[in-house]
């Protein structure tokens, strides 16, 4: 029986790189994650009815693990049907930090058992394992705590926080978690209650290393905290000797990691610079002054004026579009352009939202054809042959000072050159910052004019207006 | 330190083929792809639920007991809503003619 459990553990460890194969084309990306679905549930199974012990006895609870995976998947799964598309970010982010509480679980409980048996004096076994045990239990607790604070902010629950010198209590803290992890595992700190201390500084951790990153740069975060999770998943492979925990958990490890910094590039940061460095903290001072002059107004008919007999209209979509849940009066707005003979595009930068993608994930909602979502490097040639930009909530992806002006903070991002276009309309509540907190000096030029007011409700106004005129 | 690296070498090698894997397979991924994409690996790294049933299958204490239930009822959170969510993403990327 062994042999077939090994054998459908490998079954499901090819899923899983099939999968996440699949996953980066468009075309299988659906059916890849499917074939992943369909892998974790055979090694679920496989595990519940063949799994045996060194002793080769079965497992037992049976029907405690069949009420749990009942629970879970229920609650799972009707969290996951009914979150609202522009909440995605955070939903992965609390799905995430499941996992990394799961892996911690774990190894408390095989904590249990290995101060049980070590009881009699020191034993091999235990520092074999302690090591590992320790990294599943930090690595997991701080991605737990961690995931729930992003998932917070990003709900609008927890704000930024941060005390002075804050880079320092967490840097003590890291060093407090690492050396006491080296001293109980050489069996230095002898007391049974250090674990528990580890923990606690873990979890302690987690909450502090993001409470003081800024909103926009969530997404790192949360990418970051899933590659955590799955070298916590990782962990549980040593322990177990299980090569399909071990594949799934460094896949997910690596690949997240290489996500991360593809993320953090797309931004021009570097990660360090996003977790230590404050984005909306410290910009402020620099904010550049010579952005400073007169906004000009723009009717809803005059707006609908231009855009309807323009030639070529690009839509810049940001956050505000998905807070404002504007995506289906959006692809309405493109509708009755093409249908006047426009064309209409939409220039997606990559961390315009909340998440990489969070752009492509909500206009796709409303039906807009993927082939009309067009990436930074392949729009920007083109907007000096465009006659109407409109932009819909975003912000520090269209400032022309992350070109210009050194000092800003945004300096080096590249960005969406909307400026080059003949005429452009920001959709926008008010005239307060982006997330980076600076202003924004594509507002005072002359070819740019202000719509203000809700993203739905303007572009509603503009499809009416359009209508009838 | 070394005695680690003796009895878990097949292990070892593992970990750094699928580093090397997993930096292979994600490398040249559209952006349009990114969130989707690390949301179906967040759902892969729910494979942890493994580890939550061993130790719930082989616990005895009430305490073992109870920690072990709760760690497969959020595994499982993590698996389930993983892939459902990773799904309605892709559900949409339908191509229009």
């Amino acid at each position: 029986m062994a042999h077939i459990l090994q054998l459908l553990y490998l079954i499901a460890a090819v899923t899983f790189m099939l999968g996440l194969k699949m996953l980066s084309k468009p075309d299988t990306a659906r059916r890849g994650n499917l074939i992943a679905a369909v892998g974790m549930t055979i090694a679920i199974f496989a595990t519940i009815f063949i799994y045996r012990d060194a002793n080769g006895n079965h497992l037992k609870n049976l029907l405690f693990i069949f009420a749990a995976l009942i629970i879970g998947s229920i609650i799972g799964y009707v969290m996951a049907k009914k979150v609202q598309m522009t909440a995605m970010p955070q939903m992965v982010s609390f799905f995430n930090g499941m996992g990394g509480a799961c892996a911690a679980i774990i190894s408390v409980i095989e904590f249990g058992h290995l101060s049980h048996l070590n009881s009699g004096g020191h034993s091999e076994a235990f520092t074999d394992k302690i090591f590992i045990i320790l990294a599943g239990l930090i690595i997991g607790s701080v991605s737990f705590t961690g995931s729930m604070v992003a998932y917070g902010k990003l709900e609008g629950k927890i704000n930024d926080f941060h005390v002075k010198g804050q880079q320092f209590i967490n840097i003590g803290l890291l060093l407090a978690i690492l050396i006491s992890s080296i001293l109980f595992g050489v069996e230095f700190l002898q007391g049974m209650e250090w674990f528990y201390v580890i923990l606690v500084l873990s979890v302690l951790y987690g909450l502090l290393f993001v409470f003081p990153i800024g909103g926009a740069d969530m997404p790192v975060v949360i990418s970051l905290l899933n590659s955590f999770t799955g070298i916590a998943a990782a962990c549980g492979g040593f322990l177990y000797d299980n090569y399909v925990m071990l594949i799934g958990g460094i896949l997910v490890g690596s690949a997240g990691t290489i996500l991360t910094v593809a993320m953090c590039k797309a931004m021009n940061r570097s990660l360090t610079n996003v977790l230590v460095g404050n984005f909306g903290g410290g910009a402020t001072s620099s904010a550049s002054a010579g952005a400073q002059g007169s906004t000009k107004e723009i009717t809803l008919s005059d707006a609908s004026v231009l855009m309807k007999y323009a030639k070529k209209v690009v839509i810049v979509p940001g956050y505000g579009l998905a807070v404002a849940q504007a995506q289906h009066v959006c692809h309405e707005l493109e509708t009755i352009l093409e249908e006047e003979g426009v064309q209409v595009k939409y220039a997606i930068h990559p961390v315009a939202g909340r998440m990489p993608g969070h752009m492509n994930v909500l206009l796709a909602e409303s039906n807009v054809s993927y082939d009309k979502l067009v990436e930074m490097d392949d729009i920007n040639p083109e907007f000096n042959t465009t006659d109407v930009v409109l932009v819909v909530g975003a912000n520090d992806v269209v400032n022309p000072a992350a070109k210009t002006d050194p000092n800003s903070p945004i300096y080096g991002m590249p960005i969406l050159e909307v400026e080059n276009a003949k005429n452009i309309i920001i959709l926008k509540r008010s005239m307060k910052a982006g997330y980076a907190g600076i202003d924004n000096d594509l507002f005072y030029r002359p070819k740019t004019f202000m719509l203000f007011g809700d993203a739905k409700d303007s572009l509603t106004k503009l499809v009416t207006e359009i209508k009838n005129s | 330190m070394l005695e680690f690296i003796h009895n878990h070498i097949q292990l070892i090698y593992l970990v750094i083929l699928m580093i090397f894997v997993g930096i292979e397979l994600i490398s040249h991924v559209p952006s349009v792809l990114h969130t989707p994409l690390m949301s179906g690996a967040n759902a892969i790294h729910g494979v942890v639920i493994i580890g939550a049933i061993i130790v719930m299958g082989q616990a005895e204490e009430t305490l073992h007991m109870i920690l072990g239930f709760v760690a497969v009822v959020l595994g499982t959170l993590n698996v389930v809503g993983g892939f459902v969510v990773t799904d309605r993403m892709l559900e949409m990327f339908k191509k229009k003619k």
